[in-house]
């Protein structure tokens, strides 16, 4: 049987190479909070009270772009309702847990940690202390997203304007789905996106960015019952 | 005002990751909506791509020979062949740097 030390550093290990990309976006993330005009340390306060680089992107340029708080509170949460569902599975691992434990784990999970903790799970069913996995994973991509957010806020200070970095939004983005352009159903929900955004994109509040996604699930929802 | 929305924020991301887990019977969610949740990122993503790449700052459509769209069509060729995170975004951003200042002076 596994010591719990042993399982935590499994999960360790098992992000370890998604450090490549992790990394470098949380260099970027902090690098463009700097860039669009926010204070340093309220910059870093996202990376501590939020802890989702996407979110935290948007969260920004939405603030910085002059969309109300409603706006961009709403649009960090339609992002991240995928953790909905992360939860959703991981909880089956994390069922027998007090409630204190159960409140600890859920602020550590996080993309690349659910893929790799529900990988590991379901191939080792008899693990022991499976909550052990899913913290090494978390606790050491945020680590990570902490040290390299900061150092990105740093770096960001001694970039020129000239260098146009807000590009990097867009293309970070690009870089996240660009995976996903191999299956057809996700092609068809991100162009319903994309042009919804493009002819919402003047509607009042910079609320394109919330109502785009809705009607691109809605989109993907009744192409689930064509699907069938 | 801004602290105020970053600890909003940070309190809907907390519950987002924490209600299936801690609060919510995980069978409140069918897979109709599991199935409809794993299309969050594709719903998300392209509505700040999509404004970010043919828009400029003030929220008109750039004229084609922008070079925002030549570095996205870099980025995406990059990025579809090499599944390199680092490598689409830096070559995306040279792309368009060298369009910038070198091409378009």
């Amino acid at each position: 049987m596994l010591s719990k030390s042993k399982i935590f550093f499994k999960g360790t290990a098992a992000v370890l190479p998604h450090m490549l990309s992790v990394i470098p976006f949380g260099i970027i993330t902090g690098a463009i909070g700097v860039e669009l005009g926010f204070d340093p340390i309220l910059v870093y306060a996202t990376s501590l009270i939020i802890f989702g680089g996407a979110s935290q992107i948007i969260f920004m340029q939405l603030l910085s772009g002059g969309a109300s708080s409603l706006v961009a509170i709403t649009s960090v949460g339609v992002i991240n309702s995928r953790h909905l569902l992360y939860g959703a599975v991981l909880s089956e691992y994390l069922e027998k847990l007090s409630i204190i434990k159960k409140l600890f784990i859920s602020y550590f999970i996080v993309d690349q940690g659910f893929a790799e903790s529900n990988k590991y799970i379901k191939q080792n069913k008899n693990l022991s202390n499976p909550h052990y996995y899913i913290l090494g994973t978390g606790v050491t991509l945020w680590f990570c997203w902490q040290l390299s957010t900061i150092s990105g806020i740093i770096l960001g200070s001694f970039i020129p304007e000239e260098l146009g970095l807000k590009f990097a939004i867009p293309l970070t983005f690009l870089a996240i789905i660009v995976n996903d352009l191999r299956k057809l159903d996700h092609v068809f929900v991100m162009l319903v996106s994309g042009f919804a955004s493009l002819i919402l994109f003047d509607a009042p509040f910079k609320s394109y960015i919330i109502l785009s996604p809705i009607v691109a699930l809605i989109a993907a929802f009744i192409m689930l019952r064509f699907k069938k | 005002m801004t602290w105020f929305s970053i600890i909003v924020s940070g309190i809907v991301t907390y519950f987002s990751r924490m209600a299936m887990v801690a609060l919510i019977d995980r069978d409140m969610l069918n897979s109709k909506v599991k199935e409809v949740l794993s299309y969050v990122p594709a719903a998300v993503f392209p509505a700040i791509i999509f404004p970010g790449v043919f828009f400029n700052d003030f929220g008109s459509f750039v004229e084609y020979s922008n070079p925002k769209i030549y570095g996205a069509i870099v980025a995406l060729i990059i990025g579809f062949y090499s599944k390199n995170v680092i490598a689409t975004i830096l070559c995306g951003l040279l792309s368009y740097w060298i369009i910038i200042f070198f091409i378009n002076q």
